[in-house]
């Protein structure tokens, strides 16, 4: 089905037919030492709605189209791209990317084999098409008269939808030819809020591999407004965030955010097998607590991290990166997992047909322990509970890594006191989860809004966590 | 490489005026078309051989329509006459379902620029992959070379990328320039018992003849890894902090965020309603200054075709201007400042301390290399991001530190600021040396 669909997109327009994919590989696998060419097409459409002051007052669509053409030769790569699909385009390409490989002998490609029956994690909808242009404006509207409606203190509004349908087609000298339709469709909204001459931001939202009904759903949309609305009038009661050393319990859900930075990255095979990584070469050696077995999982159903297959057209699956606190394995796209001499994971990424793929993250979380949240509060003498987090970042060599909440509160003898003002918090990847003492039995995973950034390229990511506790992290307050 | 021929840029300025055209027979009022091709080259190599050899060629049109000052806009990255045509008329679809808002339209007709200097933006680097290979190569020989503990390399690129922009709108504006962006950056991993740090370096220019040489980039990068061997947590402590330029650009950054059309407007900044009134302290001057020749942020006219212009936006610590465009300019019921598309040139005056004297000048507390992280609240001016950098003591620095946050408030970290050193950043957009805060609250051990 899909195949066919990307057959029609980008096959067929250019008179160009399954066989001259083969023939156009075959030509680039003889110019030289070349192990492994891949072409990727790409045709992605895309809009996004805005409102702001209570009207909608901007509308974009867009469409990119293109194939991007790469070659390995042992670790180097050389990569082209066009917006133009046709035949001469492609060999133009090949012709320019070759040049990675003076010299050596020609390599064979394999025929595209039939493979095993695709995964099917979402339907191949085109979210544009789901609502009318008027139910966009609709949904908008509602969500900016339930924020206004909710508290007199609410002063700006500002609510956006976005959806994007992207159907690819993967044809590789290893034999392998796979398509994909993939939807996603994301809603935020950010609120000000103003008291006595105060002022505070918040918002809320998420999204998925769906249509627009999803935003309907249990009024999720109202939901976020609830959510941002709440958020910045807690806010607007926050006092100084702590500085030091001290215990925090991360909430469930988005907090998970501490994984994606503190041993995701770190755990990519680009930076392992290149010696780069604070966790290079630790395989099989305790870098948690026993507590915490983590996975990387793009196989969940409609998840915004979840592929049905990777860029280079491999499976997506579980990876289980650590396990019971023992570094279990690395995150793998095909060029990395070939280097290190292992499978490829699925995980081999790229913003788009004119970026090259790599080792990326789709749904990265932790599974649930045993724990009640409230024991784990309760726990704490001194200490900050923190619920939402905006972006984080991470030195994958030192392992030094950062993530800021955006809401937090003190625990003040095993109780949830007073909000503090927004406080950044940093850790050392190897060694911060060797801290986890508890892991709640509350696994959440966060609401579909997260993109990850590596080397200029985002793509979009899951993330996920029982509520944990870590018994010494640097918090980044004002007040000691 | 391309050749940014007449043909080649007549051929681009008829895509947007057909575009234009198409507008007006879809029925928009007004219309804006921007354009731009992008053809580039990206070479690294890591490790003594080339490791990935990268070719660019991006376009795209990007059109937005008013129709009785309801907007809607449409990108298209194939510029053939069909696809132009159906991009417009999507615009113009969407603007039925947008709401009037009557501070929508373009810029207006006599804020356009009407005449055009070159600014020198534009200069081709002759070079293929082949050179580009052996300049990395020479670059990251030099940087293993410095020292036995310069373990591995994160890999040195070469870019060359050239630019040809199209702006037209239906007041008649039509103007096109191109542009150029060579570096030279270089990443290397040192690397001691079982610490390792990595840091890099970076040379960018307009003009490759501008770029520092190799071994310089590939050197810098090495010493710089080097220093952050063996760094260490500080206590939890209120000091002194110095920004060296590498991150005290950022601090001016949040500030121009601060005073942007849309946070004004939206009542999100902590500067709200500051014209004419101090926000640094009375020895501050701060410009834009857009028409520098081969400049980072030069542009002859923003975004919307306004004209760019040098401005004071503080003198004597008192704020001038605001950042807008004419959208947030008309909510504002201002003019705008030709900010579309952001500022310009960015210049903080430099003081007369060069990085050394400054050093001396905090006498003890942390030089803050890097920030990590996106802590910075614009609504209420929280600071609170994860560093590094190195501990001073007697003006000197003794050794690295780092797994720390600093946090303080924009608001007073601006009107504190003791002193702006001379060792002015010139491949920054925001040109401004170190800058030395007497107190921020440092979070360690």
């Amino acid at each position: 089905m899909t195949k066919n669909l990307a057959a029609s997109t980008f096959l067929k327009p250019a008179k160009l037919k399954e066989s001259d994919l083969n023939n156009v590989l075959a030509k680039l696998m003889s110019r030289g030492s070349i192990d492994y060419a891949d072409l990727y097409f790409q045709n992605s459409q895309y809009e996004s709605w805005s409102l702001e002051d209570g009207i909608v007052k901007q509308g974009n669509y867009g469409i990119d189209h293109g194939v991007g053409i790469r070659a390995i030769s042992g670790e180097k790569t050389g990569f082209a791209y066009s917006d133009e699909i046709s035949l001469s385009a492609l060999t133009g390409a090949c012709k320019t990317v070759s040049a990675i490989s003076r010299r050596g002998k020609s390599q064979t490609v394999k025929m595209f084999a039939n493979h095993l029956a695709p995964q099917h994690l979402y339907d191949s909808v085109d979210p544009l098409d789901t609502f009318s242009a008027e139910q966009k404006v609709k949904l908008l509207e509602s969500v900016d008269i339930e924020a206004r409606r909710l508290d007199t203190r609410v002063t700006q509004v500002m609510v956006s939808l976005a959806g994007c349908r992207d159907i690819v087609l993967v044809a590789s000298s290893d034999g392998s030819l796979a398509a994909d339709s993939r939807p996603l469709v994301r809603f935020s909204v950010s609120v000000i809020v103003e008291s006595n001459g105060q002022r505070e931001q918040a918002s809320a939202g998420g999204g998925a591999r769906v249509g627009y009904g999803f935003f309907l759903e249990n009024e999720r949309a109202l939901e976020y407004a609830r959510d941002a609305v709440r958020q910045a009038i807690t806010k607007l009661d926050a006092v100084e965030a702590p500085a030091g050393m001290m215990p925090v319990v991360l909430g469930a859900g988005w907090p998970g955010v501490l994984l994606h930075e503190a041993i995701g990255h770190g755990l990519e095979g680009d930076f392992n097998r290149k010696g780069s990584s604070a966790f290079s070469g630790r395989i099989g050696e305790r870098v948690a607590s026993s507590v915490c077995t983590i996975v990387d999982d793009g196989t969940l159903p409609n998840r915004r991290g979840s592929l049905n297959i990777d860029d280079e057209g491999t499976p997506t699956q579980c990876t289980t990166l650590i396990e019971n606190g023992l570094l279990k394995g690395y995150l793998q796209d095909k060029l990395n997992a070939k280097l290190m001499g292992v499978a490829a994971t699925g995980n081999g990424r790229r913003e788009s047909y004119a970026h090259l793929p790599m080792p990326r993250m789709t749904n990265t979380y932790m599974l649930a322990g045993k724990s009640e949240p409230e024991e784990i509060i309760s726990s704490v003498k001194k200490g900050l509970y923190a619920v939402n987090f905006g972006g984080g970042q991470v030195d994958i060599t030192s392992g030094k890594f950062v993530f800021s909440a955006s809401e937090a509160y003190l625990i003040e003898d095993g109780r949830i006191t007073r909000p503090v003002r927004g406080a950044t918090l940093i850790g050392n990847g190897p060694d911060v989860l060797t801290k986890v003492s508890m892991v709640g039995n509350d696994l959440k995973l966060d609401e579909g809004v997260g993109t990850c950034g590596k080397e200029g390229q985002s793509v979009p990511v899951g993330v996920g966590q029982p509520t944990l506790r870590v018994d010494e992290l640097t918090v980044g307050g004002t007040n000691i | 490489m391309m050749r940014l021929t007449k043909k080649y840029s007549n051929e681009n300025r008829g895509c947007v005026e057909f575009a234009l055209k198409a507008a007006k027979r879809f029925g928009a009022d007004q219309a804006e078309v921007a354009l731009s091709i992008d053809d580039g080259l990206s070479v690294s190599v890591r490790n003594g051989d080339i490791e990935t050899l990268e070719y660019h060629q991006d376009k795209g049109l990007a059109v937005t329509v008013f129709i009785n000052q309801c907007s809607g806009s449409a990108n298209t990255s194939d510029l053939s006459e069909k696809a132009i045509k159906r991009t417009v008329k999507i615009a113009t679809e969407i603007a039925r379902f947008t709401a009037k808002d009557e501070y929508a339209g373009l810029a207006n007709a006599e804020d356009l620029a009407s005449t055009f200097f070159d600014l020198n933006l534009h200069s081709s680097w002759d070079i293929d992959a082949d050179k580009a290979v052996d300049l990395a190569l020479t670059c990251e020989d030099a940087a293993f070379k410095l020292d036995k503990r310069i373990i591995n390399s994160e890999g040195v690129t070469v870019t060359s990328h050239e630019t040809f922009q199209v702006y037209g709108n239906s007041h008649g504006f039509l103007a096109s320039y191109p542009s150029s962006q060579h570096s030279l950056s270089c990443s290397v991993i040192a690397s001691q018992g079982d610490g390792m740090q990595r840091d890099h370096w970076y040379s960018s220019a307009r003009d490759a003849h501008f770029l520092e040489a190799p071994v310089k980039v590939g050197k810098q990068a090495a010493k710089r890894a080097l220093a952050r061997l063996n760094a260490q947590k500080i206590s939890t402590a209120k000091i002194p902090i110095l920004f060296s330029p590498d991150v005290s650009s950022g601090l001016f950054s949040h500030f121009l965020s601060a005073i942007s059309g849309g946070s004004l407007y939206r009542k999100s900044t902590f500067l709200l309603d500051h014209l004419g009134k101090k926000v640094f302290p009375e020895w501050m001057h701060i410009i834009e200054q857009p028409h520098i020749i081969a400049g980072p942020g030069s542009r002859p006219y923003d975004s919307e075709g306004v004209k760019t212009r040098s401005r004071n936006i503080v003198e004597q610590g008192i704020l001038q201007g605001y950042v807008l465009d004419s959208y947030s300019a008309r909510k504002l019921d201002m003019r705008t400042t030709g900010n579309s598309g952001g500022i310009h040139n960015l210049i903080v005056e430099p003081g007369k301390h060069n990085f050394k004297a400054m050093l001396k000048l905090m006498d003890k507390g942390l030089l803050v290399t890097e920030l990590m992280g996106q802590g910075i609240n614009i609504v209420t001016g929280d600071y609170s991001r994860g560093a590094a950098g190195f501990w001073v003591e007697n003006g000197k620095v003794q050794y690295p530190v780092e797994e720390i946050t600093i946090a303080g408030n924009l608001k007073d970290m601006f009107q504190q600021i003791v002193a702006v050193g001379n060792d002015v950043d010139l491949r920054r957009n925001v040109r401004v040396g170190s800058v030395l805060i007497p107190e921020m609250m440092v979070s360690g051990n």
